[in-house]
């Protein structure tokens, strides 16, 4: 089956900016893709192309068999996009607002089921004004379903929510994985990305420095971590027998009669891979 | 068709929840007519008109400006900073079904407008109903019809959300001044009367006053025309060179 998505030797400039050098990728339809950087990594730049929105300097797009840089308004039809920022209609309900994206598309999905999608039954007679901020998000992500369409770009989704929003989020965009869509998501939380996405590319300074399902990133590190400070200097061991370790490590300091302060131990995690990938580009 | 229609049918909902649209393109021209009408007596007369009708026109000329012009202007601008229009562009709808029900939004607003005005106009100051009425209808068009133009072309120029309003205010509410909306040019010093002499505004409310007042056929005032029309052109260019979908960035 052809992808959904296909990118490739993606480039971008900005003036003298390399925004994008050469980035490459492919999302498989029913696939939920995650983005991960820090600001200014290209993120943005490369979902904007893919939806059309900005021209590049050279490589091949398509999304569904289209290149949005040409695609017309049949392609449209078929992708749903959330920007980066909230942008509704404040004065009209909630209802209202779905009813009138709804009415561009030609099989729209009914509005109470997108209305219950995320999660807004209690507010659909409200103003979009008086909604949370992480009501309002939602309500974004609502437009962006009520066409019904193969593809999703969500642009940081979840940027400012609370833990407890975020995690609401989370529930409702993982539900999306139960109806089949296409999902390129970008995010500079690692957790968002660990917790939704079945693959995940790692983007630092215009290039993808890492590219697969994060149980696969994180396994190239040792598996478990572990952090004690000694004398006041935090001491890092990483470790594939983390119980030998700890023996060793605890034996000694109870025969030192010492204390092994702030210890702890956790399994590496995308955060790590994070981690040591933005420092090695920094060198 | 029925996109357009739904799309129209939102736009005239959005514009009756915007209070502050409604405020100051809409109830402002009406409260200046109800104000200078007290201020100049029935006996009064500017260019030769009686002075409520005079106002009439110049007030027709003020809702124009205030209702096509700065209105949509200030709509489009606060609209393309917020997102919205760059989420519709990623939309299956038309570019020119939006810009169309939008542009026919401002015109329906600017058509109640006006028959409030002339209705008050009537029933306060006594005002003439409008002699050649089909040359009326058509110039109210022509003037909206290129204002609205005007606010599609200028909304490209203002780059931030915060203080569009004030920006287009400053703007439309000087030439409306200049443009004789509020009284006669006639005492104007000649640098102040060459900048009206090129004002769109100047020409609709000389033209409103030949159709209404005098019986004049919109055909037989071609310079009037040809001018507010050249104006149009003029937003026309302007919109196909600065209208954007995306906020500015930064």
């Amino acid at each position: 089956m052809a992808p959904a998505v296909l990118v490739q030797d993606l480039r971008k400039t900005y003036g003298e900016v390399q925004a994008l050098r050469g980035v490459s990728f492919e999302i498989a339809a029913g696939e939920i893709f995650g983005m991960l950087g820090p600001n200014g990594a290209g993120k943005t730049t490369t979902v904007e192309i893919l939806e059309g929105y900005r021209p590049r300097n050279g490589g091949t797009v398509e999304v569904l068999g289209t290149d949005p840089a040409t695609a017309g308004l049949d392609w449209r039809e078929r992708i749903g996009v959330v920007l980066q920022s909230t942008s509704l209609y404040e004065t009209l309900t909630v209802d209202e607002n779905l009813a009138l994206f709804a009415g561009y598309y030609s099989r729209p999905r009914s509005i109470d089921e997108v209305v219950e999608l995320v999660g807004l039954e209690e507010k659909r007679t409200s103003p979009v004004r008086v909604l949370s901020g992480g009501q309002k998000r939602r309500l974004d992500l609502g437009l962006a379903l009520v066409g019904d369409p193969e593809v999703l770009f969500l642009d940081e989704p979840t940027t400012g929510f609370d833990p407890e929003a975020r995690r609401r989020a989370w529930d409702t965009i993982g539900s999306l994985r139960q109806l089949g869509k296409t999902i390129l998501l970008t995010t500079h939380y690692l957790e968002e990305a660990e917790r939704l996405s079945d693959r995940v590319a790692v983007l630092s300074e215009g290039e993808i420095v890492a590219l697969g399902p994060p149980s696969e990133l994180t396994s190239h590190l040792p598996a478990t971590e572990i952090r004690y400070r000694r004398d006041g200097e935090e001491v890092v061991l990483h470790t594939e027998e983390p119980t030998r370790v700890l023996h060793e490590l605890t034996e000694e300091a109870l025969r030192d009669g010492r204390d092994l302060e702030g210890l702890e131990v956790r399994r590496a995690s995308l955060e790590d891979v994070y981690l040591a990938l933005m420092k090695r580009g920094e060198e | 068709m029925r996109i357009f229609l739904h799309e129209l049918r939102a736009e005239l909902r959005l514009y009756t929840r915007s209070k502050e649209l409604a405020f100051f393109t809409f109830l402002l021209p009406i409260i200046f007519f109800v104000l200078l009408g007290s201020v100049y007596g029935g006996g009064d007369r500017i260019k030769g008109y009686r002075a409520p009708d005079y106002l009439l026109t110049g007030m027709l000329g003020y809702g124009v400006a205030a209702t096509a012009f700065s209105g949509l202007a200030i709509v489009l601008v606060i609209r393309r900073e917020t997102g919205v229009l760059k989420r519709l562009r990623a939309t299956p709808l038309p570019a020119h079904v939006y810009i169309t029900a939008v542009l026919l939004t401002s015109l329906i607003a600017f058509a109640i407008e006006a028959v409030f005005l002339i209705a008050l106009g009537m029933l306060m100051f006594d005002a003439a109903f409008p002699k050649s009425v089909a040359s009326v209808v058509v110039a109210l068009l022509l003037g909206g019809a290129t204002f609205a133009v005007l606010g599609i072309g200028v909304s490209g120029l203002v780059r931030r959300a915060e203080g569009a309003s004030a920006v287009i205010t400053a703007l439309y509410l000087p030439l409306s001044f200049i443009s004789g909306a509020f009284f006669s040019q006639q005492h104007f010093p000649i640098w102040l009367k060459k900048i009206a002499d090129v004002l769109p505004l100047t020409y609709f409310i000389d033209l409103m006053g030949a159709v209404m007042l005098r019986g004049v056929q919109l055909w037989d005032r071609p310079e009037d025309v040809a001018v507010i029309a050249a104006w149009g052109l003029v937003g026309a260019v302007l919109a196909r060179r600065f209208f954007r979908w995306v906020p500015y960035e930064g």
